[in-house]
């Protein structure tokens, strides 16, 4: 049902360390966490130790997530319960942050998009963000009709959380409000709505 | 040929404003409003000497938004090719010179939240109509400008009176050294970096910022001069069949319009990709000047921006 190449759909490049950066932002989630152990392994310990990590560890036990930690080390890493509280935890990071600092995000769509989103707010460049997408292709989703979000989107197409209309999601993607378009599917004949499949597993 | 079309200036205002630079201040001929431009644009300015044909690139230093007249800055440089020698002994008040333009490919970054400008003699330029656009928007804005002596420096007091400690100077002649490593070290997130002067100070600039951890994208630099010269050779053109030679002075691009061959270009400093040209043989290594083509693409010697590359073997095949 999608429509490609619409310019807009975010690509992500993969995590590339920067050795020269004073301080490593490093922002994931449990899928996430893999690329970052990767990239951590690539680099010497120096690079760790300049590295910081917040993991949204929403939908993970504590158990794993201790082992998800243990194995980041010598990076320090802190736990939080959701995206929206890991965001608020990198907001305040940002504040203070000085130019030689570096941010990276890897997992899910909507966490990436977050990060740079916030990174955005402070006058980061997004291009300056590194990122790698792991795990779930789940979608944060806007209705263009009533503005409202959709979060965690795995169908197409799926039902407004807000207003109710059935909304064809597209690859159309904001960055500065961090989420893919979603357009009314049966805007010209009410009712005709095609069968809706797990686009986004 | 330029995207832009030519606009026919008419000179209203020469001022020396220091030992080696002259302000120009120019209205548009037939006494029309020009095109508003953005911090840090300039225009491309045709000069007809005999059958010798030069364009240069000057940036515009005015009010943005001031659409009565642009105003550039020449510097007569020791090894000029005749562009600013021209600029400095032929034009006077009432000359006439055309132009293209304005284009900007040194913007301010509008989301950055602090500016970092850094100028060298001549470099200051840009930095003229940026400041003007910052200082409007109020946004937070310093400038370095290093200058060999106050006198040589242009409009250094100018500067220091209209933005007072956003501005410091440092003169050679008095050994003041921009603190740039001290600068960068202690900048908010979000700060970018503008530099223009000197190749080896832009060099340096970018390659300090780089190494004190500031990301690619808030390292922005303009280069501007004469294209690097180098050995003459002639350029075979592929689809009409000509051959023409290019001195050890001359850009192909410059060559070419000397034979009145239309190439397009647009900035002439090898930053905006639009004059790039496809090779079709060459006898020799491609010198590339540029800094537009990726290190793939120069390896590959299939492309050549023309208005700064060069080849240093006898014969070049272009697909023109």
């Amino acid at each position: 049902m999608l429509v490609s190449g619409i310019k807009s759909r975010p690509q992500y490049a993969g995590l590339e360390p920067d050795i020269f950066a004073k301080l490593n932002l490093i922002i994931c989630d449990r899928d996430g966490s893999d690329a970052v152990i990767e990239m951590l392994r690539r680099t010497d310990g120096e690079f760790a130790a300049r590295s910081s990590v917040l993991l949204c560890a929403e939908g993970t036990e504590w158990s794993e997530i201790n082992l998800i930690i243990e194995g980041m080390k010598p990076a320090s890493a802190a736990p939080f319960p959701n995206l929206p509280a890991t965001i608020a935890r990198l907001k305040e990071l940002l504040a203070t942050a000085k130019m030689g600092t570096r941010i990276y995000a890897a997992g899910s769509e909507p966490l990436i998009g977050s990060v740079i989103q916030a990174a955005m707010d402070f006058g980061v460049d997004y291009k300056s963000v590194k990122t790698e997408h792991r795990g779930s292709l789940k979608r944060r989703v806007q209705c263009v009709h009533c503005k409202g979000f959709t979060e965690n989107v795995t169908t197409n197409p799926v039902k407004c959380a807000s207003c109710g209309l059935t909304l064809l999601v597209r690859d159309h993607y904001s960055r500065r409000l961090a989420a893919f378009q979603g357009v009314c599917i049966d805007a010209e004949v009410p009712g005709e709505i095609p069968e809706t499949t797990v686009e986004f597993p | 040929m330029s995207i832009s079309p030519v606009r026919r200036m008419r000179v209203a205002e020469v001022e020396r404003v220091a030992s080696r630079i002259k302000r120009f201040r120019l209205v548009d001929a037939a006494g029309h409003d020009l095109p508003a431009f953005s911090g840090g644009a300039h225009v491309v300015v045709g000069m007809k000497k005999g059958d010798h044909l030069l364009r240069n690139a000057y940036s515009l230093m005015g009010a943005p938004g001031d659409t009565s007249s642009y105003q550039i800055s020449v510097l007569r440089t020791e090894d000029s090719r005749g562009g600013s020698a021209f600029m400095h002994e032929e034009v006077e008040v009432g000359s006439e010179i055309e132009i293209t333009g304005p284009v900007n490919l040194f913007p301010i970054a509008k989301m950055g939240r602090r500016h970092i400008l850094l100028a060298g003699g001549i470099g200051i330029t840009p930095f003229m109509s940026m400041m003007h656009e910052l200082s409007a928007q109020g946004a937070d804005f310093e400038l370095h400008y290093g200058v060999r002596s106050f006198e040589q420096g242009a409009y250094c007091d100018h500067l220091k009176a209209q933005y007072g400690d956003r501005v410091r100077l440092y003169q050679s002649d008095k050994g003041e050294k921009l603190p740039l490593e001290r600068i960068l070290e202690d900048q908010p997130l979000g700060s970018h970096m503008y530099v223009c002067g000197p190749k080896p100070m832009i060099d340096w600039a970018l390659n300090l910022g780089r190494t004190v951890g500031w990301p690619e994208e808030a390292l922005h630099s303009e280069r501007f001069g004469a294209p690097a010269a180098g050995t003459p050779f002639v350029i075979k053109l592929a689809r009409s069949q000509r051959e023409i030679r290019v001195g050890p002075h001359q850009s192909i691009l410059e060559a070419l319009e000397q034979n009145g061959i239309d190439a397009p270009y647009l900035c002439r400093g090898g930053a905006c990709g639009q004059c790039e040209t496809a090779v079709v043989a060459c006898d020799g290594p491609l010198q590339h000047n540029d800094h537009y083509l990726t290190d793939d693409e120069r390896r590959s010697e299939k492309k050549i921006m023309i208005c700064v590359s060069r080849t240093s073997g006898s014969s070049l095949t272009l697909d023109l």
